[in-house]
Order: C-alpha cells, then sequence, then structure tokens
C-alpha cells in the first residue's frame, strides 16, 4: 500500500490553494493507451455538443417526429441509471442490514452510482431541446404534478444530493476536516434510507415512462408492470455493473489495495454472485407470469418472438445459471462472464423499450438507427466518467484505508 | 436509533412525500369540464372533396408557409402534419371511391401529452384546445406519449418549438371558429360544442345508415376527443389507428402514481425497522464479546 495519503493542514484559503493545485497534477503517467484513445474522443464530443447547441438536435442526432427518444435517452439515461442500481443495492446490504463483508467496495460502489447519475443522466441536457429549462420542474415554474417525467426529475434530483452525502465522508477525510467529516458521517443512514426509497420510485418510474407509450412497443415488452420490471431488473443490472468495474478497477488500482482485501474480495464476488442470480430468477418469474397472463403465445413464432426469447432466456435465464454455477463452484471467471452477459441483457432490455421495439410496425428503412456522431458523444461522456472517476479513486480514500483519525472517529461513532 | 436520527430520517421522507402527494388527486382535474363545455369539430369524411383549403387557411392563421393547393401531387404519397404544417389532407383508395382524410391534433379530452408534461407547458384549456407554451423544457416525453403521434418537434433549431394544431386557440378566444372550419366550402367540417356534435353525428348516421359506417371515430376512443370523424369505410382504411382503446391516456400511469407516496411512506419506515433490529444485534453481539 503506497499510496498512503499524508493528511493534509488546511489552515487558511491559501493553504486550501496549494493543496487543491497539487492534487489538481496528474499522477502517473500521461501517455497511458487509455489516455491516448480516450482524449482525442472527448475532444471530438466536446466539439459536437457545442455543434449541436447551436444548430439544433438534428445537426448529429437521427432523431425523428417519429422517434423523438433515441440512444441519449435510450442508452444513457435508462441503461446508465440503471447500472448505478449497485449503489442501492450495496447500501441497503451494508448500512441497513449492517453485513460488513461488502463494506470494503460500498464507497467505489456508492461513487460510482454517483458519476454515473452526474454525468449520464447529466448527458440528458444534451438532449433537451431547451437545456436552459431544465431548473422549470425544480424551480415551480408550473408544476407537472401528473407527470411521471416530473418525479423522476425531482427523484433524481434529491438522489444526487444523498449519493453526495453518502460519499462524502471520503471528501472530507481527502481535506482533512474532521469537524465536517463527523457531521457528514452522522447524515449517512438518513440519507442511505432516503437514497433507497428514491432509487425505489425511481428506477421504476423510469419504466413508468412508458405507460403512456401504449401501442407503440411491441406487446411482448409493454404491460402495466414495466415499472416492477425495471425495478428488479435495476438490481442485478446494478450489481453485475459492480461486479465487472470491480474486475477492472482491481486490475488498475491494485497499488491501493492491501493483501487482505484481495483475498476477501473473492468471497464479495461470490456473493454478489448469488445476489444477481436470486433477483433474476424472481425477475425471469415474472417475466414468464407476465407472457402467460398477457397470452402472448402467438408473438412467440415471429422474429420479434426469437428477439424476445434472445433477452429473456439467453440474456437473463442463462447468466442467472451461470451465476449460481459460479457461485457453487467458486469460479470467478464464471461469474464475470454471467455478468457481462447480464449487462448486455440490460443494455438489450432498456433499448428495446426506448428503440428497438418502439414502433416496432415502423419499416426499418424509417426506423431510427443512431447516427455516429450520437454514439460519439456517448463514449465521450463516458470517458469523461471513467477520468473523473480515476481522478477521485487516486486521490480520496474510496479503494485504500481512510486516514488514522478517520478510523477513530468511526469507531467512536459505531459505539 | 436514537430520537434525533429517528426524526431526521422521518423528517427526510416527510419532505420527499410532499412532494409527491399532490400527483394523484391532480391527474383527473386537468382533463375534465371545467364549468364550460368541451367545445371541437366533426369531420364528415364523405363530404370532403380534398380541396386543401383547410389547410391554406390554418397556415394562414398560423403566419406557416401556405401550401400551394391546387397541386394535386401531394396525394400521391401519405403526409404526416409537420412543425410547418398543423394540419394535412390525405387520399385513400377504398372500395368505395376516394376518400379524402384531414388529419390534425384530436385534442383529447384527457390528453397524454398534458399528463406527460412536466412543466405543464402542454395545457387542456378550458374550451378545450390543447396548447403549448415556451416554458417547455424539450424533453418530448409528449410525442412518446401522444396516441396520435402530432406533436411535432423543430429540431433544426437552437430553441426548438412543439409544433402542432392548437383548434386555433387565439381565434376561439375572440369568439371565432377555427381557421379550417371557416374556410371549408364543403361544410365538412362543422364546430360546436362536443356534444351537439356527437348529437349531430349520430343524426347522420341513423338517417343515412347505408351511407356510413355505425361508428364516431374520437367519441370513446382514448377517453374521448374534441375532433370527431365519420365515415364512410371502416376507419382503418382511411388511416386510424382502432386499437387504442378507450381508456384515456393519463389513466396508464396512475397506477404508478398512486402507489409513489405510498411506497414514500412505507419504505423509511421499513428500512428504519431493520436498521433498528440489525443495530440492536451488533450491540448485544458487542456485549457478548466483552463479557
Amino acid at each position: 500500500m503506497n499510496g498512503k495519503t499524508a493528511t493534509p493542514e488546511i489552515k487558511s484559503i491559501k493553504d486550501f490553494m496549494v493543496f487543491i493545485r497539487g492534487e489538481l497534477k496528474p499522477k502517473g503517467k500521461i501517455l497511458t493507451p487509455f489516455n491516448v484513445i480516450s482524449a482525442p474522443v472527448m475532444l471530438l464530443g466536446v466539439i459536437l455538443i457545442a455543434y449541436r447547441m447551436v444548430k439544433g438536435l438534428s445537426s448529429i442526432t437521427n432523431l425523428s417526429q417519429e422517434f423523438p427518444w433515441g440512444v441519449w435517452i435510450g442508452f444513457d439515461v435508462m441503461t446508465g441509471v440503471a447500472f448505478a442500481g449497485g449503489a442501492y443495492v450495496l447500501t441497503f446490504v451494508v448500512y441497513i442490514l449492517r453485513s460488513e463483508k461488502y463494506h470494503s467496495i460500498i464507497r467505489a460502489t456508492v461513487l460510482n452510482g454517483f458519476l454515473a447519475y452526474v454525468f449520464y443522466a447529466g448527458a440528458l441536457v444534451v438532449d433537451l431541446g431547451r437545456p436552459w429549462h431544465i431548473f422549470n420542474p425544480i424551480i415551480g415554474n408550473k408544476f407537472g404534478l401528473s407527470s411521471v417525467l416530473f418525479l423522476v426529475a425531482w427523484h433524481f434530483l434529491l438522489y444526487m444530493i444523498a449519493e453526495f452525502i453518502e460519499i462524502s465522508p471520503a471528501l472530507a477525510e481527502w481535506l482533512g476536516w474532521k469537524m465536517i467529516r463527523r457531521i457528514l458521517r452522522a447524515l449517512t443512514l438518513g440519507a442511505v434510507i432516503f437514497g433507497i426509497t428514491l432509487s425505489t420510485l425511481h428506477q421504476s418510474g423510469l419504466g413508468a415512462l412508458f405507460m403512456m407509450a401504449r401501442g407503440k412497443i411491441h406487446p411482448l415488452w409493454y404491460t402495466q408492470f414495466i415499472p416492477i420490471l425495471f425495478f428488479i431488473s435495476s438490481i442485478f443490472a446494478g450489481l453485475s455493473l459492480v461486479i465487472f468495474e470491480g474486475t477492472i478497477s482491481h486490475r488498475v488500482f491494485s497499488d491501493q489495495l492491501d493483501h487482505e482485501y484481495h483475498t476477501k474480495y473473492n468471497d464479495i464476488l461470490v456473493g454478489l454472485a448469488k445476489g444477481c442470480a436470486c433477483t433474476m430468477l424472481a425477475y425471469f418469474f415474472l417475466k414468464v407470469l407476465i407472457f402467460m397472463h398477457g397470452q402472448h403465445w402467438p408473438y412467440i413464432h415471429t422474429p420479434w418472438g426469437y428477439w424476445y426469447l434472445v433477452e429473456v432466456i439467453g440474456l437473463v435465464l442463462i447468466p442467472c445459471f451461470l451465476f449460481l454455477r459460479g457461485a457453487i463452484d467458486r469460479n470467478l471467471t464464471v461469474i464475470r462472464v454471467a455478468a457481462v452477459l447480464t449487462m448486455v441483457g440490460i443494455i438489450i432490455n432498456r433499448l428495446n423499450y426506448t428503440i428497438i421495439a418502439f414502433k416496432w410496425y415502423v419499416p426499418l428503412p424509417v426506423h431510427y438507427v443512431p447516427h455516429w456522431m450520437e454514439i460519439e458523444t456517448t463514449l465521450a461522456i463516458i470517458f469523461a466518467e471513467i477520468w473523473v472517476f480515476r481522478w477521485i479513486i487516486n486521490r480520496m480514500p474510496i479503494m485504500r484505508h481512510p486516514p488514522e483519525w478517520a478510523i477513530e472517529q468511526e469507531e467512536q461513532i459505531v459505539r | 436509533m436514537d430520537r434525533r436520527r429517528f426524526l431526521k430520517t422521518l423528517g427526510a421522507g416527510i419532505l420527499g412525500t410532499a412532494g409527491t402527494t399532490l400527483t394523484a388527486s391532480r391527474l383527473k382535474a386537468e382533463g375534465v369540464v371545467g364549468g364550460k363545455e368541451f367545445v371541437g369539430v366533426l369531420v364528415d369524411t364523405t363530404r370532403c372533396i380534398g380541396c386543401r383549403s383547410c389547410e391554406e387557411a390554418c397556415a394562414e392563421a398560423h403566419d406557416l408557409p401556405v401550401p400551394d393547393i391546387s397541386d394535386e401531387s401531394v396525394f400521391e404519397k401519405r403526409r404526416d402534419t409537420s412543425v410547418t404544417q398543423w394540419t394535412v389532407v390525405n387520399r385513400y383508395e377504398t372500395k368505395k371511391g376516394e376518400v379524402f382524410v384531414k388529419r390534425q391534433c384530436m385534442h383529447c379530452s384527457q390528453p397524454g401529452c398534458v399528463a406527460a408534461c412536466l412543466v405543464k407547458a402542454m395545457k387542456k384549456r378550458k374550451q378545450g384546445p390543447v396548447t403549448w407554451d415556451e416554458n417547455c423544457m424539450g424533453c418530448r416525453y409528449c410525442m412518446v406519449s401522444c396516441p396520435f403521434d402530432i406533436p411535432k418537434f423543430e429540431y433544426n433549431s437552437w430553441n426548438p418549438r412543439i409544433q402542432k394544431c392548437n383548434l386555433c386557440w387565439e381565434r376561439l378566444k375572440q369568439g371565432e371558429q377555427p381557421a379550417c372550419v371557416e374556410a371549408c366550402p364543403q361544410e365538412a367540417l362543422v364546430f360546436g360544442t362536443r356534444r351537439e356534435l356527437v348529437e349531430e353525428a349520430k343524426r347522420r348516421i341513423y338517417q343515412r345508415p347505408e351511407k356510413y359506417v355505425h361508428h364516431i371515430y374520437g367519441e370513446y376512443e382514448v377517453g374521448g376527443t374534441e375532433w370527431l370523424y365519420l365515415s364512410a369505410v371502416p376507419f382503418e382504411q382511411i388511416g386510424f389507428r382502432t386499437d387504442l382503446g378507450t381508456i384515456a391516456y393519463p389513466e396508464y400511469s396512475t397506477g404508478f402514481l398512486y402507489a409513489v407516496p405510498i411506497v414514500l411512506i412505507l419504505w423509511p419506515m421499513f428500512l428504519m425497522g431493520v436498521s433498528y433490529i440489525t443495530k440492536r444485534e451488533e450491540e448485544i453481539g458487542r456485549e457478548g464479546e466483552t463479557r
């Protein structure tokens, strides 16, 4: 563990500026393969977004009157938020159920969730036609109380605040603010309870947005249970991302972790795999129930039916089985494969609602296919998120141990 | 959990609830007649000759580019309304010959777009028109929620608006009829209160049952629309969706909206309860260790 940071002594604004300036400098090599690829993508993304702000949405998107929502909503918001679900699931396990086992990954997961909201949901600003009105539903320039989107907007905002509070002790430890850390830490349980409640509502709320798209979404996907399906799938979507992201960041940031941590980590992965398998099984049975209850047999022998089976069997049932096998055999490779399959399944599921099975009756040439520039900006946003994530991990005690004084404080709080 | 923490958590829960409890009760009021009866237009497609005077009048009334109505080639293709054309007339070949059908916003009695809008930019006016306001965010949820795909968005503009038929809201306020109704030389369009129009439509069907299909499109579709249509042929043959059902679109999201306050109250209670139990166990466990 060479990443032990000395807690800075900040007594004046000048000290603070010196400290921040030092921290802003890059740590480690600059010309890494990741940087060489991501930097130009991000630069191009900035140019494209600026261009879009001047010329309108049609300048870089394939959105149309038939297809008002494209990948920016379908992937960035719908999928990104589902993947951020790991934060509320793990805060429930650690702070409510008080399972110590997952304590070591909680900060990285919450940070990931927080950044996913800031960046992916934030990408919504680019998608809005009149983004300078984004504050209207918040400041009270007419409250559309009957709108599901109004709820989602509010819950997004409040949840971001809750997640920020959850992650803020790390910020205080980085800055060496002992008093402030104590206060922030005292808010954690409230923020967690509030955050889980909000997550339940807006994860399902994102699904509820499509309730009024009845008649536009293929009957195999449209059901009155969309909100519940979205909520349950966000659990294993989030956990799969934790497995996937953890695997990568443990390689990249391995110098921050001690040996004990690495051995424990295998147990954590097995536990997460069990969690995924259980929720996926529940999800699968709900899917079957909806299928039977909706009498969807006639649709199954159509191309849409096959596509539906790919999603439900290939990308839910099979990874569910793999998670179970991997957990029983303690085979981490199988668990990781299952996590990737699950994530692909979630991407396809969310895109089915927003793009693929949306207006399924429209002939393919007229159907929306994302413009390469839409995908480019999405990539740029993902890279930007990774940059910020890396910047924070390298400076704040997210994966490494907190400073001594914080551990002492923690023990006082627990007692 | 001590009392202070309990209150803190509870406070947070109530704060969240306050924003949402109103939701459910306000929902229906949006579409229901506010003291006045909704006005609308009855379109008798058997009378329309495809002269497109309505298109021209609409464009003139709203400062949109005026189409050349002598150009009949437009009927070759099926046209949709657009940001610069709030109404279009399409031609359909049917067993009973050519049928011309005017298309525009249906002005639903309980519109999906209005329920969808999070800043009330989409409004159902007391007289019946569904209009658009400048405080719109451009999220296009109204477009996703409209069963008839009517709201059109200015994708080419840095400051885009939703463009669609507003039932000549500005003319209605001055006691005038919609421009298209006034311009129609065939009286294929009739303006009036919705109740009068339904009665008139039924009268026509009963008097000439051989001429019309026994259905008024818009009477019950999606909970009723202010524009009503009569036809000589089944409606699916002249470009109407007949699979939309009779439930008003906002109803589809009420289930979720009603669940929101319940979750906001029950979930924090449940979580606090579980937290209390696990905390106690932890304390007991620790005491056991030290003894």
